[in-house]
């Protein structure tokens, strides 16, 4: 007994002393992080004339659901975002995803004459941007998409940085026999990619579709630009333009029938921090799986090709 | 010499199918923006009968927009904040996620490692204007956490959205706050892959873990390190428009130590209008971003090959 004990001593083993500063201060960095996204709930169910007398506080003086009643009553504008995001979204990985795999395993093929232009084609454009005005002259002159949801789709769609990444991949993980087997069997590019190589590239893929999806959800910066609808105005723009005000809402209440003193009683501040909830939730909700997926995506890149 | 051109391009025909959405869209989004950039040697008026009759049609005025531009004092402003904030960011970024990704992988308790990181990850899959809502919690005036506590110490409260004084402070701890999570996956990872062996040795002779955490894992870290730190100085031109737009609100008073250039871009087109001294603003970065990257990068490729970006 003595010498098992003797032998399997952990070389990892911290001394208590500062095992318990490490777990300190981690568990002080995780809750600094998680609180903010905690009190900002806590506001959105705080009644909000104690607002005025109390400020935002994390245990509020009296408690409301009057925030979330009122959402739901006048709930067309964050019904419309919520439409507006997930469409994008949906569209804007689906899209991003075929062009990009299909740029990326093109390029990832030694037999493509072409292989070495197109890469540098696209790297260059990680290197050097023509900048925000330019691309806005472009977007909204030449094709014209001022005002239309495809200004909040083609912008994010491609992006070389994934080209990249997947590119490696392609090379590494499809291995040239299999390719080589369907060529043999008379299959053309475009089925060898479908049949053989997509089915060994779902780690890949999933991985750019995340990030891909992430970066639609949260995008609020093309709507800044783009759009001036307010119909097609997704979930992180509609949060920009009711920081101030509620006037946008008020504008845009479907029942404008609504009498004086409702408007007068409106939940302002704990209403706005009641959609910052529902327009965070879904990510809250689909993070545990996006977590493990981006470790496993970011730990693959840095122990690198 | 044509024929053999078209029968490659026949004999290529799949593969340049594939890379033809991608590439038309590196064209309109990438590569014509380029051609747009002439728009800062001109006085740029957006013409109804479209971009190329615009552009042609625009007087052609020089180096006049960058005359302007540097001879505002905000062009100093913004790139003084911009190299700051940046300089600042990478520095202090790395110390606090090395520091993290060293204190998460000698945690004892490996469940509950994985538990904190679950949470330091989160802000990074917020949205600034989620992250801006958060902030406005802390520091709103009148009903802000921060004022609250200030005066129940019997401190004044502060307006905090127009005293610049605070916001370099503010601006850098957000940021870090966002970023660190994220950024000490990468070097946790390469923590992960040391050799055991080697802590074994160094137990064994006698070292303690602070020797241990100097001698192997730091140095260890060190390419790593590196890479990060000059990737990151590649694009030390160019600030996190999000950071810098939203958790400000946007307030005026605050531009002195807000602004960046990125920043300054986007209110020349949308606010004020400057089309041509903006887009000079954004010639500049772009040109200048350009040489720090390819710079960045050759020193990266005599690091450590695999890791450049190309």
């Amino acid at each position: 007994m003595f010498s098992k004990t003797k032998k399997k001593r952990d070389f990892h083993h911290l001394s208590p002393g500062w095992n318990f500063i490490f777990h300190a201060v981690a568990l002080f960095f995780a809750v600094l992080c998680v609180f903010p996204f905690l009190f900002v709930v806590i506001i959105s169910f705080t009644d909000e004339k104690t607002l005025a007398t109390n400020g935002y506080r994390i245990f509020p003086a009296k408690w409301s659901l009057e925030a979330y009643r009122y959402v739901f009553q006048t709930g067309d504008m964050l019904l419309k975002s919520y439409g507006v995001t997930i469409l994008v979204t949906v569209a804007g990985t689906l899209l991003s995803l075929v062009m990009i795999s299909l740029y990326a395993y093109a390029v990832s093929r030694k037999s493509f004459a072409y292989r070495r232009f197109f890469s540098l084609f696209a790297i260059f454009t990680m290197l050097f941007n023509g900048g925000m005005i330019p691309t806005y002259i472009i977007v909204t002159q030449v094709l014209g998409l001022k005002d239309s949801l495809w200004a909040l789709i083609w912008p994010l769609a491609m992006n070389a940085f994934y080209v990249m990444i997947l590119r490696t991949f392609y090379m590494t993980s499809v291995p040239d026999a299999i390719i080589e087997s369907g060529k043999i069997d008379g299959a053309g590019e475009f089925k060898i990619f479908y049949r053989l190589v997509l089915p060994l590239s779902l780690p890949g893929l999933a991985t750019i579709g995340l990030f891909s999806t992430l970066g639609y959800w949260n995008d609020w910066f093309n709507a800044l630009l783009y759009i001036d609808d307010p119909d097609k105005v997704p979930l992180q723009s509609m949060l920009m333009r009711i920081e101030s005000s509620m006037a946008f809402i008020q504008q845009n209440l479907a029942n404008s029938s609504i009498s004086l003193e409702v408007l007068q009683n409106m939940p302002q501040d704990t209403a706005r921090m009641a959609m910052v909830v529902l327009a965070t939730v879904p990510i809250i909700f689909a993070y545990p799986f996006f977590q493990r997926y981006f470790v496993q995506g970011l730990t693959v890149g840095s122990v690198k090709e | 010499m044509a024929g053999s051109f078209f029968r490659n391009l026949i004999r290529n025909r799949a593969m340049l199918l594939m890379v033809l959405p991608g590439a038309v869209w590196f064209l309109f989004f990438s590569y014509m923006p380029l051609i747009g950039t002439i728009a800062a040697f001109k006085e740029y008026r957006f013409s109804r009968q479209g971009f190329w009759y615009s552009l042609t049609h625009s007087k052609n005025v020089g180096w006049d927009n960058f005359k302007y531009l540097f001879n505002t004092d905000a062009a100093y402003t913004i790139t003084r904040n911009t190299l700051l904030y940046n300089i600042a960011f990478i520095f202090l970024g790395l110390v606090f996620s090395v520091a993290l990704a060293i204190i998460l992988s000698e945690i004892v308790n490996k469940r509950m490692a994985k538990l904190y990181q679950t949470g330091m990850f989160l802000p990074y899959f917020l949205s600034w204007v989620i992250v801006g809502y958060f902030a406005f919690s802390f520091l709103s005036m009148d009903r802000g956490l921060l004022n609250h506590t200030l005066e129940s110490f019997g401190i004044d409260s502060i307006q905090w959205y127009n005293e610049p004084k605070y916001w370099p402070f503010i601006l850098i701890f957000v940021s870090l706050w966002k970023s660190a999570g994220y950024n000490s996956v990468v070097y946790l990872a390469s923590i992960m892959g040391i050799d055991k062996s080697l802590y074994e040795a160094a137990m064994i002779d006698g070292a303690n873990k602070w020797q241990q955490i100097r001698n192997i894992t730091l140095p260890l870290l060190k390419p790593i390190i590196i890479i990060m730190t000059l990737l990151a100085v590649g694009r030390i031109f160019y600030a996190d428009f999000g950071l810098f737009y939203n958790v400000p609100r946007d307030s005026g008073t605050l531009y002195s130590v807000t602004n960046v250039i990125d920043t300054y871009v986007y209110r020349g087109l949308k606010t004020t209008g400057e089309i041509g001294m903006s887009t000079a603003a954004g010639l500049y970065q772009s040109v200048v971003g350009f040489v720090l990257v390819l710079v960045s990068n050759f020193i990266v490729r005599k690091i450590d090959k695999d890791s450049a970006l190309f």
